[in-house]
């Protein structure tokens, strides 16, 4: 008990941060927010107060039914979700922790999926999380030329804050939507082919508190192509199973046949 | 995307047979081996019939730009949920003979039989395990975005899918482990999940066929990893997604210890149609043994990047002029496609010329359809820089688990950073094949053979070009060598 209280003490005097920055840094896998390893912060510690909200509660429920009663665990993910939505987009300490015990699992348990996962962002991050994709669908169309607007638009670096906390800019690999690229999501919306002044368009609108057009940004609609539609041009036809009726009307004819037969035997 | 993962798995003992034997020494040999393999029998083809031209009235997935409603009404009406009963009715074995009649192929990436894969799954539970369907839309393979549309404007194939292939191998529920970035298509997908409970489309007697079948949507959070299929499973029991060793196969010991089948999005999605429709409908599609219709996504240097659902073993010039508006600055400004996703190796334009977008064609001129996520590049794109940027991608997702991928794809993306600005040795260029072919086959899971695969394409099709970045980075050394 003393030991770990000291050994606390001790990690929040900093070694830690003087440690991970430099000597520490090996392969070790980095997630998206920097060190797989928790810093002790004045508003992220072991003993600030967290607690999911009783509408969240109820979604915790809804969630479990998904899975076996025995394997609980499951929902590491989902819950730590929700829990990071419940937090403004980041997962404190103490919320990891609040999972593990509604989920009945060691802490280590949530800690390993949470620094696996580079969704979960463990360190205070900006109001909105500006996630620009620069894998290579995007890079060929231009997903550098988007973060350097994004950086330059914001004045922060890819990994940074702006510093009224109100973005936090990052570089993430393929978002799956390759075919509208270059794109950006921000928090839960993607903002498709872009161009740098769309891209600023859209930053804009966030910073003065308007809610921008969600997807592509330069009119088309969904994948269908900029030059419109090759394909998809009839209107879909209604139900048909050619293939059952089919089988259907063999079946008809074999119990007709049977039926005849039996009526030739009797 | 390596939602593949389980297809590469299954696909990589075939590109291996092929692939490996190259030392160092033998690189040369290796790559004309590769180029000229047993045949060629889709050129041959390729005089015989032109495929492509898919009809409307023959495309599955009719709403696939969203331009009607995605809910349950709109989507009875353009036909699904028809006569669902009747296919869950007839049971197991008819629904995996329709199947292997059809011809379909896994569409998440490595192409194996699907009836037969199914067909797998334990008959009946000798020790009351129930089996389980997890249907994979960890869609993250750079660009793949097919799966996407699916869900957010088709999303009810996807549930209906679920059911009658559910039935097929005698599942008791499925889960569609969908990536956690896809938020809005994740609710798409919940609604349609819910429309069909509340319509008694699923849940107990599903359909009114006495069949109970439950879908659940689980989602990730950001891990490329998770679209291999075991890595899939310890993601969904709520671990670190990092791949296990097979065997067991997920078939036998899966999700919760339990028999498992972990399927594409795409591959679910189309069955119901090819019951109704006909098996030998859909095998009327592409050549032999590469039947069908596939989405296929477009990304990159084309005027008219978009996804759509064609014939299989379309020529690929075609599909890109018909649908995508041609290759930004014309044909002849073509420098290379990335046929199936980042995974496999890219093709050069001589190749492109005439090849055929199916899965044989594109193993034998030594690349592969992958998830038919073609990533095309003209000559104004930096080749190594694109590919160093897809050795950074795949550095970013090894899961770290095996000691080859994870300091190899590092080692990888390290080098290119360099050969990028031309700032290596000659001799570096061998070492970087040593290194993919000291990664490939020596991991877990496919990951390592998929950030192997496009380092050696760009080795195998671009060396002048890399030497040549060296020779005028030396250059200009000398140069200021002698100011000095």
């Amino acid at each position: 008990m003393l030991r770990s209280s000291a050994f606390r003490a001790f990690v929040r005097q900093g070694w830690s941060q003087q440690c991970v920055r430099k000597d520490l840094k090996t392969t070790a896998k980095l997630s998206a927010t920097g060190s797989v390893q928790h810093i002790d912060a004045d508003y992220n510690l072991e003993t600030t107060p967290f607690d999911f909200t009783d509408e969240n509660y109820g979604e915790i429920r809804k969630i479990m039914k998904r899975y076996p009663s025995n394997y609980k665990s499951s929902g590491v993910i989902p819950l730590l979700d929700l829990a990071q939505r419940q937090c403004g987009g980041w997962l404190p300490l103490s919320a990891m922790n609040k999972v593990a015990k509604v989920l009945d699992m060691p802490p280590m348990r949530v800690y390993e999926v949470a620094t696996f996962y580079t969704m979960f962002n463990r360190t205070k991050i900006g109001k909105y999380n500006v996630q620009v994709c620069t894998t290579t669908p995007c890079m060929v169309r231009g997903g550098y030329d988007i973060l350097e607007t994004v950086e330059k638009h914001l004045g922060v670096k890819a990994g940074g804050d702006t510093a009224d906390g109100l973005f936090h800019v990052m570089e993430v690999e393929c978002l799956g939507a390759c075919a509208n690229a270059p794109m950006i999501q921000v928090n839960d919306e993607f903002y498709e082919d872009l161009t740098p002044e769309t891209t600023k368009q859209v930053l804009d609108d966030l910073i003065n508190g308007k809610t921008p057009k969600v997807g592509p940004q330069n009119g088309r609609i969904k994948c269908m192509g900029v030059e419109g539609k090759t394909c998809l041009k009839d209107k879909p036809r209604g139900p048909f199973a050619p293939y059952l009726e089919t089988l259907d009307a063999e079946e008809r004819a074999e119990k007709k046949s049977e039926k005849s037969k039996e009526a030739e035997k009797k | 995307m390596l939602s593949s993962k389980m297809s590469l798995a299954f696909g990589r003992a075939s590109w291996t047979s092929v692939s490996r034997g190259g030392s160092l020494r033998g690189l040369g040999m290796t790559g004309v081996r590769l180029m000229s393999t047993d045949g060629e029998e889709w050129r041959a083809s390729n005089a015989e019939k032109r495929y492509g031209g898919l009809k409307d009235a023959d495309r599955i997935f009719t709403n696939a730009y969203g331009e009607y409603s995605y809910h349950i009404d709109d989507a009875m009406k353009r036909g699904d949920w028809y006569r669902t009963k009747d296919m869950v009715v007839k049971g197991r074995d008819f629904i995996i003979d329709c199947i292997k009649r059809s011809g379909l192929r896994g569409r998440g990436g490595a192409g194996f039989p699907s009836g037969l894969k199914y067909s797998f799954m334990p008959k009946e539970s000798a020790d009351g395990r129930p089996s389980y369907l997890v249907i994979n839309a960890d869609e993250s393979e750079p660009g793949t975005c097919k799966d996407r549309e699916i869900m957010r404007s088709d999303p009810h194939k996807l549930v209906e899918g679920a059911l009658v292939v559910g039935r097929g191998m005698g599942a008791r529920a499925a889960y569609i482990y969908i990536r956690g970035e896809f938020i809005h298509e994740r609710k798409c997908l919940e609604i349609a999940v819910q429309e069909a409970y509340d319509k008694g489309m699923l849940g107990k007697n599903a359909c009114n066929s006495g069949y109970d079948f439950d879908v659940y949507v689980h989602f990730g959070a950001g891990a490329y990893i998770c679209g291999e299929e075991t890595a899939l499973i310890e993601s969904l029991e709520g671990k670190q997604g990092k791949p296990r060793l097979k065997p067991p196969f997920p078939a036998n010991i899966g999700l919760y210890g339990c028999p498992t089948t972990v399927t594409n999005v795409e591959t679910v999605a189309v069955v119901p149609t090819i019951i109704r429709r006909g098996p030998e409908w859909f095998a009327g599609f592409g050549r032999k043994n590469n039947a069908g219709t596939k989405l296929f996504c477009v990304s990159g240097h084309v005027n008219n990047p978009s996804t759509f659902e064609e014939e299989m073993s379309v020529p690929m010039k075609d599909l890109l002029e018909k649908h995508c508006g041609g290759v930004t600055g014309g044909w002849d400004n073509l420098l290379a496609v990335i046929p199936g996703g980042s995974s496999v190796p890219l093709l050069t334009k001589d190749v492109c010329d005439d090849v055929m977008m199916d899965f044989d064609a594109l193993k034998q001129v030594g690349s592969g359809l992958g998830t038919a996520a073609v990533i095309v590049m003209d000559k104004s794109t930096d080749i190594v820089a694109a590919i160093a940027r897809l050795a950074h991608f795949y550095k970013h997702e090894s899961c770290g688990q095996c000691t080859p991928c994870r300091e190899g794809t590092g080692w990888l993306w390290n080098i290119l950073e360099r050969m990028k600005v031309g700032n290596a040795q000659k001799q570096e260029i061998d070492m970087l094949w040593e290194i993919t072919k000291q990664i490939e086959g020596h991991t877990i899971c496919a990951l390592g053979d998929a950030a192997a695969w496009p380092v050696q394409g760009l080795i195998r099709n671009f060396r002048p070009e890399i030497e040549r970045r060296i020779n005028e980075c030396e250059a200009v050394q000398e140069k200021r060598a002698a100011a000095v």
